[in-house]
């Protein structure tokens, strides 16, 4: 089958997907667009997490063609986004360590985490990503609890997510300084 | 050597001279080079690789977990539309059709008989995913199934069927029955008449779980046929070049035909020492003349890499009145599963470092690992010295309570220090902090009593049972518990352990650049942001460039054994000492005749410029490289190691140690028997922390996987049929981020003067003495002997036996 | 297969009728693991993503209408006070984003004896509302679940709503689970408390091969509470009649031994949360009275 649905804005079309493919799949092998992990594919890691309509979802449980006509937001899509919301654009990175070079446009919950040391394999951080970022425009100044409850379906092997905590809070906190 | 520590320790701090005052040198926290490609999803890992006209593979499995195979028939799957090749075992190219770390017996593909649940017996390659699926399942094997031997009885039973037959691997001779896959002991002193001498003796039987790596990047990887009639493989693994000595003999290609190059690496944790999908992948590559794609799935992942060994360990332990202990009597036994993989390390392990970091004269240990039908076990963070650390703590704990002395006191007071001899005879010969990582975590505050309540009342995300709302309160008792392990770094036992860099400097853009070219396996431990820093600080430059891991340069040796920053680093900074060498010859041959102190002054090379010790500066490294580019490539290795004696276990059998202590301090919920660990404190000696943000990074996330193993984690095998029962995220838990603690790291830095930097390796050590805490402190909570590991509910309430 | 895509409940209800193995998908969250996994190949996915009245609740008097694919994390939001139990146990699901898209209606279809809505619905009391092209029906929930992962659905229907009691009292909930969140159910119990009838309602999930009420352990502690005017006089439930209670629930079970947990720690696991939900409860509606009370 065919299915068109926007991926971070812009309008994708996918042709002989089978009908039992994930949204997962399509984004991953047909989209050029292997962001969003595929760590489990059962609804129980968080790897794949994307915004569907604006709502964090397992990509991995979302059928391809229940994607029709819809929006999906993935971690490819994430700093564009946040930088819509916040009205401002988005920020640069300002590593001096960065290798993929200084012009590379970051969400505040992504610069927080490669400064935190929240990454090490980085299999989860897409997900990661784009769970805490909907946390912190639900919640901007979330307390400890909030954050882990909104950050349990996002499993991490090998930080024992203390880095991670750090990445949230640190996100939180330059976000309440910038506004 | 020089001044005291505040403890009364002595100080061995790392000094450097080169480097000190180059910007984002070792000891820094600079942040990782692959972070920006991590956050914005764009890094590559093995499972997203892609290529024009590709094919996927598809592995089929073994249903059962010993069969005869009678018959296999691949017609039916060939005839599927869109199925490229289907290949078994009478399609291996040449007579190489096993493989192995150092046995090799493990089939390429399953031959007149599978060992175990989950063996690979057919590959598939067509056109999508669902085809190869469809195509493996119309392959009609005939099974005929074997009784399965599952524990140490069955395997070594008058009549059992032996997992190998003509074993001929250099442990067959020295095992007492052919199901053992190897055995050694370690005896030193007379444990008889220590005996003798002891005022309290305590016994104990522990059951270690079997646990998964669980890393979250799936086997994966893509294999590209090449005009030369080789092939390209782009993968994840722990070795490169351990790989490649495996599967270029079974393609029937020379080395040089098999290039490599790492791929993304999701986290490997030991789960990828072994081959996976690699040569399954080549084969349908060379067979079909396309690339091929291959992604297990994590139900196949369950199957498709070793586990952690579950164990059995007995223990007695002695000692006298005034709390010294006498002796360490231990019988280890390891379930290695169908295949050898790591087994013989891990058994080498156990039984070396099976006293754990205290001082006993008299020692009878024994470990040894099992063929069975069960999973094969091999490599995991910390093998070998994790599963005799969760018994040996349990045995200090009981100690100290029947000598009647605090159980950090008795363990400090029989803690090992420099100078301690180890029960293989080999002396400790760098620092050994034991009494002090104890007393570190002993200092640390105590987290609040009751942090759940709130003036807005119960919070059940701090209670056990979390989300799920099982208690406000209501049988919830408060546990501490302490424990202290010790690991070995690098390989042991005579290994040839080295390491290879290719360092390059040269002048890009008028300043001057390093090149590090390791085949170093960068699974997230960040071995790539510490290269960068050693090149930092060794040539005093700001700007390095970390080449992409791949069997064009020298191996590397595996990421494990906690050994990359200490051998793959030591290469580093050797190659990088040799360009630097190099570099000031340079400078001598063209500026020397202008000043003086080209030749008489110690220089360096700091912030881009020949510096003298002084810090006068002579050239600017652009103008002492011009166009001249200084390149070496070595090998480097550390102290050599010998092997144990087979009988009495007896030599210089490890590199280094390292040492972590733990204070856990958890909730359980005494009626339901549900745990929530509050806090997990670590202290860890780290000799020299190159990098102190990736150090704790490593010590946060190797303590998780201790809690993991504790409380939740295990890979549950039915013992009548060798079957796995759980091989899903949805049965085998690993912590959440409300199932871990926060966790205050406390980190000393010890040189040890025989490493690089003094440097200690960090990643394994918190991964022993994590899960003995947890336990320790749930014990403490609830008054129960508990051991086995991990606890479950039914454990804590008596629940354990069916109905 | 094939991805059939109704854009409305009469296409749905059409589809289901011609085509009645296809596999309703809304969440995705049971259907799509299945698939990922090869567990199962349907000859047809019926997507119920587009028909949009699946997606809302109509708060009534006495009932509260909801969806079939209300999302757990709208439950958990904005039905706390209509649905105590059932937002409570929402919250127990899985993660925030299987709570984003699974759905009460997905449980009801999968009917799985650890879905985690099942005990709420029985303690709340509840009835499926299910159609076909031959018409609509109301099933009371206890009459619901039929086996493991079986229900009372007829092929050709679609479950259009749940019709659940408003609460008229406190109600709980609680899960046992091996991890402290993203967790599938050793066992969990619902209750609820119903002034306006003087009668308590429960529920057991994953402790038998159906979700089931504990009639006998109800009946015992209505006949307790009645007796010792407990109602009236809003007392504590007394420790023996809490305690009889919680055996009684756990005597309701039959559960199996797996790998998530054995038959004796479910029954007992049962008993407790049955001992301490009723504490809990009771608790609340005594401070309630004694609001009221003090109130008047």
């Amino acid at each position: 089958m065919r299915v068109h649905f926007t991926v971070n804005g812009r309008p994708q079309e996918a042709d002989d997907v089978w009908e039992g493919e994930s949204l997962l799949y399509v984004l991953r092998e047909r989209l050029g667009l292997p962001g969003s992990k595929n760590a489990c594919e059962q609804g129980e890691c968080g790897s794949c997490t994307v915004r569907l309509d604006g709502v964090p979802v397992c990509a991995c449980l979302v059928a391809a063609g229940q994607a029709e006509g819809r929006e999906v937001v993935t971690v490819e899509g994430l700093a564009e986004y946040a930088g819509q919301r916040s009205g401002d654009g988005p920020p640069r990175a300002g590593g001096t360590h960065s290798q993929a070079g200084e012009d590379t446009r970051l969400a505040p919950v992504q610069q927080a985490f490669v400064d935190a040391g929240a990454v090490q394999c980085g299999f989860c951080t897409p997900g990661l990503l784009v769970a805490a970022d909907e946390l912190l425009e639900r919640n901007p100044m979330p307390a400890d609890a909030d954050i882990r409850e909104a950050l349990s379906g996002n499993l991490c092997r090998c930080t024992g997510y203390e880095k991670i905590m750090d990445a949230v809070r640190l996100a939180a906190a330059r976000q309440s300084e910038g506004t | 050597m020089g001044s005291r520590g505040t403890a009364g320790l002595p100080a061995n701090i790392t000094h450097l001279t080169q480097g000190a005052r180059t910007r984002g040198g070792i000891g820094e926290s600079t942040l990782r080079p692959d972070g920006t490609l991590k956050v914005t999803g764009e890094f590559a890992y093995s499972s997203d690789m892609w290529h024009e006209d590709m094919l996927w593979g598809q592995i089929l499995r073994s249903p059962v977990a010993h069969a005869e195979i009678v018959s296999i028939d691949t017609a039916e799957a060939l005839a599927v539309p869109g199925v490229y090749a289907v290949m078994t075992y009478d399609d291996l190219p040449t007579d190489v059709r096993h493989y192995g770390l150092e046995i090799q017996d493990t089939p390429v593909l399953a031959h007149g008989r599978v060992r175990h649940h989950g063996e690979p017996v057919a590959i598939v390659a067509a056109d999508h995913p669902e085809t190869a699926r469809r195509a493996a399942a119309r392959i009609r094997v005939g099974y005929r199934e074997l009784p399965v031997i599952t524990d140490e009885a069955s395997a070594t039973a008058p009549d059992a069927v032996l997992l190998h037959e003509d074993r001929t691997d250099h442990h067959a001779a020295h095992v007492p029955h052919p199901n053992i896959l190897h055995r050694q002991p370690i005896v030193r002193g007379d444990v008889a008449e220590a005996r003798r001498r002891a005022d309290f003796v305590v016994e104990g039987e522990y059951v270690f779980g079997m646990q998964d790596q669980a890393f979250l990047g799936p086997e994966s990887g893509l294999a590209v046929p090449a005009e030369d009639g080789g092939v390209d493989l782009y993968i994840a693994t722990q070795w490169l070049h351990s790989d490649l000595r495996q599967i270029a003999p079974v393609l029937g290609l020379p080395p040089e035909k098999v290039r490599m190059t790492l791929a993304g690496v999701g986290g490997a944790f030991g789960g990828r020492e072994d081959l996976s999908m690699q040569i399954h992948a080549c084969l349908l590559a060379l067979r079909t003349g396309k690339p091929i794609k291959i992604v297990y799935n994590r139900f196949e992942s369950f199957f498709g890499h070793v586990h952690r060994h579950p164990a059995t360990l007995r223990y007695e332990h002695g000692a006298t009145r005034d709390g010294r202990l006498t002796h360490v009597k231990a019988r280890i036994v390891l379930d290695g599963g169908a295949y050898a993989s790591a087994s013989p390390a891990v058994v080498g392990n156990a039984s070396s470092l099976g006293v754990g970091p205290y001082v006993v004269d008299d020692v009878d240990i024994e470990a040894l690992a099992l063929y069975t039908n069960n999973p094969p076990c091999g490599a995991m963070r910390g093998f070998g010295a994790v599963q005799a650390c969760f018994a040996y703590e349990a045995q200090m704990d009981r100690l100290a309570d029947a000598v009647g002395m605090d159980r950090v006191e008795f363990r400090q007071l029989n803690a090992m220090s420099q100078g301690s001899v180890m029960p293989t005879g080999q002396v400790v010969d760098s620092p050994a902090p034991v009494a002090e990582l104890l007393r570190r975590v002993k200092a640390m505050p105590l987290p609040p009593e009751r942090q759940w309540e709130s003036s807005e009342g119960v919070d059940v995300r701090q209670l056990p049972g979390g989300l799920s709302n099982t208690t406000h309160g209501e049988g919830v008792v408060r546990g501490i518990g302490y424990a202290v392990g010790i690991k070995n770094v690098g390989f042991s036992e005579g290994f040839d352990d080295y390491s290879t860099a290719r360092v390059r400097m040269e002048v890009v853009g008028g300043e001057p650049v390093a090149t590090v070219h390791t085949a170093m396996a960068e699974v997230g431990q960040g071995g790539v942001t510490v290269h960068a820093q050693i090149a930092r600080t060794e040539l005093g430059v700001t700007r390095v460039t970390i080449q992409p891991a791949d069997t064009r340069v020298g191996s590397a040796g595996s990421t494990s054994a906690s050994r990359q920053t200490y051998v793959t680093g030591g290469a580093v900074k050797h190659a990088c000492e040799l360009v630097r060498e190099r570099v000031l010859e340079l400078g001598r041959r063209k500026f020397g005749p202008y000043h003086p102190a080209w030749a008489t002054a110690g220089l360096l090379l700091e912030g881009g410029k020949v510096v003298t010790d002084a810090g006068e500066a002579l050239a600017d490294l652009a103008d002492v490289l011009g166009d001249e580019a200084v390149e070496i490539e070595r090998e480097w290795r550390h102290r050599p190691t010998e092997p144990f004696d087979p009988r009495t276990g007896q030599g210089r059998g490890h590199v280094q140690y390292s040492f972590a202590a733990h204070r856990a301090v958890v909730e359980v919920d005494t009626e339901l028997g549900l745990v929530k660990v509050i806090e997990l404190a670590c202290a860890q000696d780290v000799g020299k922390a190159l990098n102190p943000l990736s150090v704790i990074g490593q010590i946060q996330g190797g303590t998780t996987q201790g809690l993991g193993i504790a409380v939740m984690e295990e890979i549950v095998v039915d013992p009548r049929t060798a079957k796995v029962r759980n091989p899903s995220f949805t049965d085998y838990l690993i912590p959440t981020i409300l199932d871990t603690p926060t966790m205050p790291v406390d980190v000393l830095e010890l040189a040890d003067d025989h490493a690089p930097y003094g440097l200690r390796g960090i990643g394994e050590a918190p991964t022993l003495s994590s899960t003995p805490a947890v336990l320790a402190a749930i014990r403490d909570a609830t008054g129960l002997e508990l051991n086995r590991t991990p606890v479950r509910p039914e454990h804590l309430t008596g629940t354990d036996t069916g109905t | 297969m094939d991805f059939l895509r109704p854009a409305s409940w009469e296409e749905a209800l059409a589809a289901k009728a011609e085509h009645p193995t296809a596999v309703p998908i809304a969440g995705g969250t049971d259907v799509m693991v299945e698939i990922n996994f090869d567990h199962r190949r349907p000859e047809y996915l019926l997507d119920l993503n587009r028909v949009g009245d699946l997606y809302e609740w109509e708060v009534g008097e006495d009932r509260v209408r909801l969806g079939a694919s209300v999302p757990y994390t709208r439950i958990m939001e904005d039905l706390r006070a209509e649905l105590p139990a059932l937002a409570l146990a929402s919250h127990t699901v899985a993660s925030p984003q299987i709570r984003n898209r699974g759905s009460v209606g997905g449980n009801l279809g999968t009917a799985s004896p650890a879905g985690d809505a099942h005990p709420a619905l029985l303690a709340a009391g509840a009835e499926v509302e299910a159609e076909s092209v031959r018409g609509s029906r109301r099933i009371p929930v206890d009459d619901f679940y039929t086996g493991v992962k079986r229900n009372a659905l007829a092929p050709d229907e679609l479950i259009r709503a749940v019709h659940v009691r408003r609460a008229d009292g406190p109600q709980q909930y609680a899960k046992v689970g091996t991890r402290n969140a993203m967790v599938i159910a050793v066992c969990a119990f619902g209750l609820a408390l119903h002034p306006a009838t003087r009668t308590v309602r429960t529920g057991i999930g994953s402790a038998a091969p159906t979700p089931v009420r504990a009639t006998v352990a109800e009946d015992f502690l209505n006949a307790a509470l009645e007796e010792g005017g407990f109602w009236d006089d809003g007392q504590a439930v007394t420790p023996s009649v809490a305690r009889r209670f919680a055996e009684l629930c756990a005597a309701a079970c039959d559960p199996i031994d797996d790998v998530r947990g054995t038959a004796g720690y479910r029954r007992h696991a049962v008993g407790v949360l049955a001992r301490r939900t009723l504490n809990w409860a009771w608790e609340e509606y005594r401070g309630a009275r004694r609001g009221t009370e003090g109130a008047a």
